[in-house]
């Protein structure tokens, strides 16, 4: 009915024009591709090309629909049946969509499925993973058999003329039962849930294996990494102390502070717990380490932790994965900002002795430029710098100019 | 009570003497209090919104898909958003923003309820108009307002908001932080305020006609689902709506008179601000305390419609017509108590991340139970394929997709990991985005021939269909695993991280489905608008539905029904009823005409009627009996 008129009115002028234009420019491209090639390149990158393409489409379609016209008018003047029962139609699109649907499902839990994260790197993510497979498997027989039921349905009680809907307006045992299961498999779910996220965040603290901390702190568009030192305490920071040489705002005055070191990336030991002290400067941001099963959002104004105890190192990750390259990290996941896609840190795990080394020779926060400001003497003591000073200074000069990047 | 029983007096009044009725285009078109008219506009203003944000998401996958390229044509139309013809980090999370509370707040609310809620409440309910016409037509042009000024973020020099349509503070509250948030987050503010407005007047609206206005003989459970779907949402709208507009109000204080309710200790750069003592969480419990609710206020009205949908079109009554009800009811209870697993890993206390993870699942129950109702609808029918049924059918689809996701978000030790992932993405956009959609254009589709009076094309709409079914799937299924990998959303681009480079290649392919799908909108809206004008006259009931909304004259009359409105007998699932002769029996036709397939329960205990009916039964067996042995 509709595309009757289409076709006759004008508008079907002014896209034959367009279809001519179209065609004849196809066709001189192909004369002139027959004298020497052309470079269709700049063709496929013109919106124009796009657009006629699709108008073409359109007309295409609208041709179609225009021949289906015809034909149900012909059958229809004929006193035949119609040709083309829609219900039948729909109901075998529907079948046909289940079968290549449940194909899709398997292709994409077989192929994508397979390029998620490995498995946790962490203690309490082992929990969540095993978790989310229960969950996954509950779900997905869920997902299949109501889609099974609901496409089949929909095939099977196409509508046929022959006979009548079953008047069905309810069944209190049937309704009973299934309020009853969900309300089961998800209490299940939910005590299971309850549980592994307080063993989470209500760690009992064991004393002779105590949580290294280290102290986040993220910015636009950047993240500071600092350890403890020596004393074990990461020191006190107060956001009123900020300047362009203390990005953090460090308070002196805390002793606990002068021990404290920047580093540049999260080297963490095996089988350790680790307690991250997650902090803010500017807008909220999530510090996400995924290889973890960790992210808590880092708060300005308010400071928030996160224990875990990483399991895998780095090395052994590189052997699961089959990936030379394969490396820890930890992200921004939460909006911050223009530069929010490029915010990362690299995470090393290893092993105690590795760790050691390291951060031994990780230069002090407490700057001899530092000093001056904050009328120190500047000959550091030595229990807090066991590196040699020349050393010292260059790298700290350029956490300090990294930290001005920001 | 005064007020309406004057309005219907004078509506009687102008019925009984049509030649005084004179309506000028102003009254008629533009400021029209005429319920039938602002569902109209409502839905015209919400498909124009639609497309808009739907161009906004197609921008953004561009970039996503091909982050290295350069689009000539983007630099033509941006201008310096798009300079050399790639769209720029700041303003790819403008699009991502504006994307979302379109979709969310004026299609999906405005454009759904608003024309839905506005269309069949009156007709449904066998009532002249809404309670009060003139705080309809208010509340549309308010949101027309909103509208407005939410576009006009686009035209000006710092941009459109872009801290993500949640706007959290601290980032919407400096224009330091994002260019952004300088004067487009005061519009998105103030839209945000007009909307809140429009939506509180069109829900008090709909509250006080569903309770008042309902015709003789139409109680509570004599109401169709999606009546009751849009009452509820409305009853949620109202109480939640408002929390929004403190949380807005607070957050304009911050910005523009230096209070300290979301800011506290922020240094920007070296600068650091005197703002102590706020907590950027409040914002987010405010933000979620209507949010929750929202994705509710978006999926309950299409859930209704979609009931409505399925009974007719499988020529079924509704399976377990209280259970449904019950269901909406307790979602709408519980959707008040779930908001915080919108924040489980914001650094709130962990003890309420586990009560939220409880009240959370508790909300899947009732969900599950509309499932498995709809499924028992199917269950035997005879499904007429309308392009409606093939939408409403959609949605349980998506539903159920999206719905079991739900899941794994809503369980708080397994959220660590997932929160803010692609895999979010992939829920919402399948459970509230596709499935609402979906509900909205069966919704179309189905009463269509009530709106204008005319068809529209089922050919397309099979169509339109199947093209944006496929392309749906396409388009949200693989992003799930994109948040198992532990991607985050609102990336500008997979480029600076190593392991995010293996999914550029299907980015590319998610992208190509989402243009696919773009276009396939084409035909709906050639067909939407070609057959306004051009379509197929509708006859009187096109569907064979039971519901008052198809006893109304094709021609619409400010009114609704020429004369007396008519009396409601029965509830409006009685098809394919045992003993009727039709398959189909109009909520207006008295049992008194139904001996045949009358049921026991049908008189809800009514002594009297039962006896009738019993005698009636014995009188006809006999004389069965007797012409048997004749």
């Amino acid at each position: 009915m509709s595309l009757r008129k289409f076709i006759s009115n004008k508008t079907i002028a002014a896209l034959a024009v367009i279809v001519t234009a179209f065609a004849s420019t196809s066709a001189f491209a192909q004369e002139a591709a027959a004298a020497k090639p052309v470079d269709m390149g700049p063709v496929y990158k013109s919106v124009i090309f796009y657009t006629m393409a699709f108008l073409l489409l359109c007309l295409f379609i609208a041709i179609i629909g225009k021949a289906l016209k015809v034909y149900e008018l012909t059958r229809e003047a004929q006193d035949k049946p119609k040709g083309i029962n829609w219900d039948t139609v729909n109901g075998v699109l529907f079948a046909l969509f289940l079968i290549v649907g449940l194909y899709g499902v398997y292709w994409e839990y077989t192929v994508h499925g397979n390029m998620i994260l490995p498995e946790a790197a962490s203690e309490h993510g082992k929990k969540i993973d095993q978790m989310f497979n229960i969950t996954l498997i509950i779900t997905t027989i869920v997902f299949i058999l109501t889609h099974i039921v609901l496409f089949a349905f929909a095939y099977v009680y196409r509508y046929t003329g022959k006979r009548k809907a079953y008047y069905y307006p309810h069944n209190n045992a049937l309704e009973r039962l299934w309020t009853i299961i969900p309300a089961v498999v998800l209490t299940v779910l939910v005590l299971m849930g309850f549980l592994t996220w307080r063993s989470i965040f209500y760690k009992i603290p064991d004393p002779n294996n105590k949580p290294l901390s280290i102290e986040i702190t993220s910015s636009q568009f950047a993240w500071a990494i600092r350890y403890a030192g020596a004393d074990g305490v990461v020191g006190v920071k107060n956001y009123k102390l900020i300047t362009s040489e203390n990005a953090l705002g460090i308070d002196f005055k805390d002793k606990n502070t002068l021990d404290d070191q920047l580093a540049e990336e999260m080297v963490i030991p095996v089988n350790k717990p680790v307690r991250l002290i997650l902090t803010s400067k500017d807008v909220l941001h999530s510090f996400y380490m995924p290889h973890f099963r960790v992210q808590l959002n880092t708060v300005p104004g308010m400071t928030s932790y996160f224990e875990f105890t990483p399991t895998i190192t780095t090395e052994e990750m590189k052997t699961k994965t089959n990936d030379p390259k394969f490396e820890y990290l930890f992200l921004c996941a939460k909006i911050c900002g223009e530069g929010h896609y490029k915010m990362q840190r690299k995470v090393r795990v290893v092993s105690q002795q590795e760790y050691d080394t390291w951060v031994a020779q990780l230069p002090t926060y407490l700057t001899d430029d530092l000093r001056k400001q904050f009328n120190m003497p500047v000959t550091a003591a030595p229990a807090t710098a066991p590196a040699d000073t020349a050393a010292k200074d260059t790298s700290a000069v350029k956490t300090n100019q990294i930290a001005l990047k920001k | 009570m005064s007020t309406i029983s004057l309005h219907d007096t004078h509506n009687h009044d102008s019925h009984d003497d049509h030649g005084h009725h004179k309506e000028t285009f102003l009254t008629k078109y533009i400021f029209s209090q005429d319920h039938k008219m602002i569902a109209k506009q409502f839905l015209i203003t919400g498909i124009i919104m639609a497309v808009i944000a739907m161009g906004l998401s197609i921008l953004f996958r561009l970039q996503l898909a091909w982050p290295d390229k350069s689009f000539p044509i983007l630099e033509t139309f941006l201008g310096k958003w798009a300079e050399g013809g790639r769209i720029k980090p700041d303003f790819y999370l403008a699009l991502v923003t504006i994307h979302g509370t379109i979709m969310v707040f004026f299609v999906l609310t405005a454009g759904l309820s608003g024309t839905f809620s506005n269309l069949l409440i009156p007709l449904q309910l066998g009532a002249r108009d809404m309670a009060s016409p003139f705080l309809n037509m208010l509340s549309y042009w308010f949101f027309f307002t909103a509208c407005v000024i939410m576009m006009g973020s686009f035209f000006i020099q710092t941009g459109p908001a872009s801290a993500g349509w949640t706007v959290y503070p601290p980032l919407s509250a400096l224009p330091t932080a994002i260019s952004g948030s300088g004067l487009g987050m005061t519009m998105w503010l103030i839209s945000m305020v007009l909307f809140v407005a429009s939506s509180l007047m069109g829900g008090i609206n709909y509250v006080s006609t569903v309770l008042n206005m309902r015709t003789k003989g139409m109680d509570l459970w004599k109401m169709p689902l999606t009546i009751w779907a849009f009452f509820l949402t409305a009853i949620l709208g109202i109480l939640s709506f408002p929390v929004l507009v403190a949380g807005v109000v607070l957050l304009i204080f911050d910005r523009s008179f230096g209070t300290s309710f979301y800011l506290s200790d922020i240094v920007m750069g070296t600068q650091v601000l005197p703002n102590e003592g706020g907590s950027p969480i409040l914002w987010q419990h405010l933000f979620w305390f209507l949010g929750h609710p929202e994705v509710y206020i978006v999926i309950m009205p299409a859930l209704g419609i979609s009931s409505e949908v399925i009974s007719v079109n499988s020529r079924k009554p509704i399976f377990g017509y209280h259970a449904m009800i019950y269901s909406l009811i307790g979602i709408t209870i519980l959707s008040f108590i779930v908001w915080g697993h919108h924040m489980f890993v914001t650094g709130m206390n962990p003890l309420l991340g586990g009560v939220f993870m409880i009240t959370t699942l508790i909300i899947a129950v009732p969900s599950a139970v509309k499932t498995f109702n709809y499924l028992a609808t199917l269950w035997r029918g005879n499904i007429k394929f309308t392009p409606a049924m093939l939408f409403a059918i959609g949605l349980v689809s998506f539903f159920i997709s999206g719905g079991l996701t739900g899941i794994f978000l809503g369980n708080a030790s397994l959220d660590i990991n997932l929160h803010d992932t692609y895999f979010v993405v992939a829920h919402f956009h399948l459970v509230m985005g596709s499935a609402a959609i979906f509900g909205m254009l069966a919704g179309v589709y189905h009463w269509f021939p009530k709106m204008f009076g005319r068809m529209m094309s089922s050919k397309l709409g099979y169509l339109h269909f199947w093209l944006t079914f496929i392309a749906a799937y396409l388009v949200f299924f693989p992003l799930h695993f994109l948040g198992l990998d532990g991607v985050p959303r609102r990336y500008y681009a997979f480029t600076e991280f190593e392991f995010m480079q293996k999914w550029l290649t299907v980015n590319v392919f998610v992208t190509w489905a989402a243009i696919f799908g773009a276009l396939a909108q084409v035909a709906f809206l050639w067909n939407f608008f070609y057959s306004i004008f051009r379509g197929k006259k509708a006859p009187q009931n096109p569907w064979g539905a039971n519901t008052l909304e198809w006893t109304t004259p094709v021609e619409h009359l400010h009114g609704n029904w020429p004369g007396e409105i008519p009396t409601v007998y029965r509830w409006p699932y009685d098809y394919s009823k045992p003993g009727a002769e039709e398959d189909f029996i109009p909520q207006t036709v008295p049992f008194s005409q139904t001996m045949s397939s009358n049921m026991p329960h049908d008189f809800e205990g009514d002594v009297e009627s039962e006896r009738i009916q019993r005698e009636w039964e014995a009188n006809n067996k006999a004389a069965d009996d007797t012409e048997k042995l004749d």
